[in-house]
């Protein structure tokens, strides 16, 4: 092997208690690509944020290429030719392409005036370095995400880069983009650059890597050569069991109709939509971006006003287009989006789970019962095994995995009798996918309806009864899931 | 050229040309070399504030504490002028006051860089100290006579004439004072990587950070070169004006902000324009000096103001969501 570049030696950090590292060690030689995964709170950022300098460690020993470094800072760290590429790109949207590209070389090379002509030829020559071309002076802000990436990459090359850490650099790509960019990979590699992936979605960038190391609950649990690892293996490794997919439990044939609805139309967005829903039953609807699901997920819940149709709970019919009347009737949805749709961000874990309670506890005085409000969120959170250290903390400070599950707890605690999951796993690790899954297999156990509208073919095929498939914005086939497997799925979504 | 509707500069030049032609039509006596010269007068200091708060704004803050340190720095520098150093040129009397007005604004700088107290907390605090301390600690009483030096710069001025009608007309030379500071901070921003940094971190403070640019510093130069800037007006208030009142000033910080935003700075930082803000500074500066011209009673300035404010920063938001939904 040839010498390494960077080595970590016993790594260790503790946030108020926490330990999200302990005691990690590695090597990443030049022209090798690393690939370390683990689950959300594995210690992935933390050890990310170490090698860029933005947090020192508590214990433990970086060398780069065979000097021992000190208290690291972000610019030590660039100026080693350490390079990370933050999973939010961490670009200026304000600023134009050439700009951001052009940015930490200006600094690094200490100019204090602008060099106009300097930075668009940096841009232009970096983005040549990976083949790409997107026009300098474009605002950031108006790019699409494949591209904000791309300019993020060229930036870690317009300075001598010697280390390129990828922060999650696949979630928000298609399958092509992904494409693109392991072949900008081949390409850095050949230049003798190495590239550290920090991933939950693994096989993607397997096929690229020399090394895979795994992190779980802040240690290194596995190290090896990439070819030793499968998708399964790295699984069992980041969850430490086995998450093996079962298909539901088969739903009594006696199971009462729960919800009805019929001739759902919203122009331009999905037409003539019939089905029924089963008490205890999951049903999935499946189609591709652009299909109607999101709008006719949002329709049942009456975020969106269909222009025609009915809905029927219990035999009773509700209001269309009435969040509110939805909620009441015992509706409940989350959203695909929980950051920007589901969630309070900056409010507690409690006060979140809580809000949907507030009329509950309300006495007849309108005086809030403050203690049981809590009381039943706390309770929720044990039921649900959200992993968090302090229920009064902000719900940013939790992993995507347990925001999902305080939203879902916020809609238990009202005890609704269909539930809409719009995307329930997206953005979520492996482990607490399956958690999530058994969640709903549970919900449904005890009575409650479940839509999940999902594109994830795997994850529809092991949580669901029965499978909508939706193509624009029609319903075109009804499958039960057990005659039916992935590919043919696959293929009815896309022809 | 192609005009973009959705920029806040191209709305505020309309509502510009629209006030003056209908100002105009009012009173035909509108269109004069007087009226102009006291347009410019009206912008000098609020133009030298507006800058200010501008760079403010880009780097993602907010700064509502430089009209007291304007006034302080009037205060004080018209005192200690006349009482130790009547000798002062009107040009040292200047860099007096943006002496004084520096230490003020480095003081909201520790706060805000040193200490990263949020920043509108921060000047909401010194605003209220500052004045609060000239008045409790240095005094109350106008300061009718000022020293030689502001004397000898409010008697400056660039063009002095006489109108048809036998009216004086005349611009003050501070107006040059207020196109310099316009110039030097177009530099800092354009040509200077402390200014690439500002803008940055006014887009974002974590990505910022993250590339190694000292944002401490960078937030320090800026509430610094603000409390610079409003020394600098303070002093040239107080010589146009000819008194050193204490009570002058304080209470303008919102109207100059509007101004600001009303030109296209956004107050989530980042965005902003010295076009913008020249014209938001003038558009407000019409408003105040000519309302009157058009039969509007000057009690309804404010109610004005604030409806330009509204349209002004409504219309382009409004326009870009619109943009934004089709697009998605």
């Amino acid at each position: 092997m040839a010498d390494a570049l960077v080595t970590l030696d016993g790594v260790t950090k503790t946030y108020s208690g926490i330990t999200a590292l302990d005691s990690v060690g590695f090597t990443i030689a030049a022209g090798e690509a690393v690939c370390l995964a683990g689950e959300n709170g594995s210690g992935k950022s933390t050890l990310i944020k170490i090698l860029a300098g933005v947090e020192q460690p508590d214990r433990g020993r970086i060398t780069f290429g065979g000097t021992q470094q000190g208290a690291l800072n972000p610019r030590l760290s660039a100026e080693a030719g350490i390079k990370v590429i933050f999973q939010d790109f961490s670009l200026f949207p304000n600023l134009t392409v050439a700009e951001n590209i052009a940015f930490s070389a200006e600094i690094g090379a200490g100019a204090r005036l602008v060099h106009k002509a300097r930075v668009q030829d940096t841009a232009r020559r970096t983005l040549a370095r990976i083949g790409v071309d997107i026009p300098l002076g474009a605002a950031v802000e108006t790019l699409s995400v494949a591209h904000k990436q791309l300019v993020a990459i060229c930036r870690a090359l317009a300075t001598e880069a010697r280390l390129i850490i990828m922060d999650e650099p696949t979630t928000a790509l298609t399958e092509r983009e992904v494409r693109v960019l392991l072949d900008i990979i081949r390409r850095l590699k050949a230049d003798g650059v190495a590239v550290l992936f920090v991933s939950h979605k693994l096989a993607e960038v397997l096929e690229v890597c020399e090394k895979v190391v795994v992190l779980r609950n802040g240690q290194k649990v596995a190290e090896g050569p990439a070819h030793d690892f499968d998708a399964a293996s790295l699984t069992r490794h980041m969850t430490g069991r086995d998450v093996a997919a079962t298909p539901p439990t088969p739903l009594p044939a006696s199971a009462p109709e729960l919800m009805r609805v019929q001739g759902l139309h919203k122009d331009g967005a999905f037409a003539d939509v019939s089905f029924t829903l089963r008490a205890g039953e999951v049903l999935g609807v499946s189609g591709l971006l652009g299909s109607g699901r999101t709008a006719l997920a949002k329709a049942l819940f009456g975020l969106v006003a269909p222009e025609r149709g009915t809905i029927t709970l219990d035999g009773k019919s509700i209001a269309l287009g009435n969040p509110l009347a939805a909620a009441e009737a015992g509706i409940g949805y989350v959203p695909e989006d929980r950051l920007t749709e589901g969630l309070f961000l900056t409010q507690s874990i409690l006060q979140n789970i809580s809000i949907g309670r507030l009329g509950a506890h309300a006495g007849a005085s309108g005086v809030l019962n403050l203690a049981g409000l809590i009381d039943e969120a706390r309770d929720w959170l044990k039921r649900l095994s959200v992993k968090a250290p302090d229920p009064d903390a902000p719900v940013r400070s939790l992993s995507g995995g347990n925001q999902q599950r305080v939203v879902l707890a916020r809609w238990m605690a009202r005890s609704p009798r269909v539930l809409v999951l719009n995307g329930p796993s997206v953005g979520v690790d492996v482990g607490s996918k399956s958690e999530i899954h058994g969640i709903i297999a549970q919900l449904a156990a005890q009575g409650l309806g479940v839509i999940v509208i999902s594109d994830d073919l795997p994850e529809v095929l092991a949580t669901c009864h029965r499978i909508l498939v939706m193509k624009a914005g029609k319903l075109v086939d009804d499958l039960p899931t057990g005659q039916v497997s992935e590919t043919d799925l696959a293929h009815r979504l896309a022809s | 050229m192609k005009i973009d509707w959705t920029r806040n500069e191209t709305l505020v030049a309309l509502v510009i040309a629209a006030f003056c032609l209908a100002a105009a039509i009012a009173d035909p006596g509108f269109l004069s070399i007087a009226t102009l010269t006291d347009l410019l007068r009206g912008g000098i200091v609020l133009g030298i504030f507006a800058v200010a708060a501008l760079i403010v704004l880009i780097s993602g803050g907010i700064d509502v504490s430089f009209t007291a340190i304007a006034a302080f720095t009037m205060y004080v520098t018209a005192m200690v002028l006349n009482a130790a150093l009547p000798w002062l040129p009107w040009w040292a009397a200047l860099g007096f006051g943006m002496a004084i007005g520096a230490c003020l604004g480095a003081i909201n700088g520790v706060l805000i860089a040193g200490f990263g107290l949020p920043t509108l907390i921060v000047t909401l605090g010194t605003l209220s100290i500052f004045r609060g301390f000239m008045l409790t600690f240095i005094g109350q009483k106008q300061i009718t006579t000022l020293p030689p030096g502001m004397r000898e710069f409010g008697r400056m001025m660039l063009v002095r004439g006489e109108n048809a009608d036998g009216s004086f007309y005349s611009l003050h030379g501070a107006f040059a004072v207020t196109v310099l500071v316009i110039i030097l901070t177009w530099a800092i921003l354009h040509r200077t990587m402390l200014g690439r940094q500002i803008f940055a971190i006014g887009g974002s403070v974590e990505s910022a950070r993250r590339i190694g640019i000292k944002v401490r510093g960078v937030q320090f130069f800026v509430y610094v070169y603000v409390g610079i800037l409003a020394g600098l007006a303070g002093v040239i208030h107080a010589s146009m004006a000819r008194v050193a009142n204490p009570f002058d000033l304080v209470g303008l910080e919102l109207s100059v902000i509007a101004a600001v935003v009303l030109g296209g700075a956004r107050l989530a930082g980042g965005h902003g324009t010295l076009t913008g803000t020249v014209l938001g500074v003038a558009l407000i500066v019409l408003v105040r000096n000519s309302l009157i011209v058009l039969g509007i009673p000057s009690t309804w300035q404010s109610v004005a103001i604030g409806i330009l404010i509204l349209i002004g920063t409504g219309l382009p938001a409004w326009q870009a969501k619109r943009a934004a939904a089709r697009s998605a």
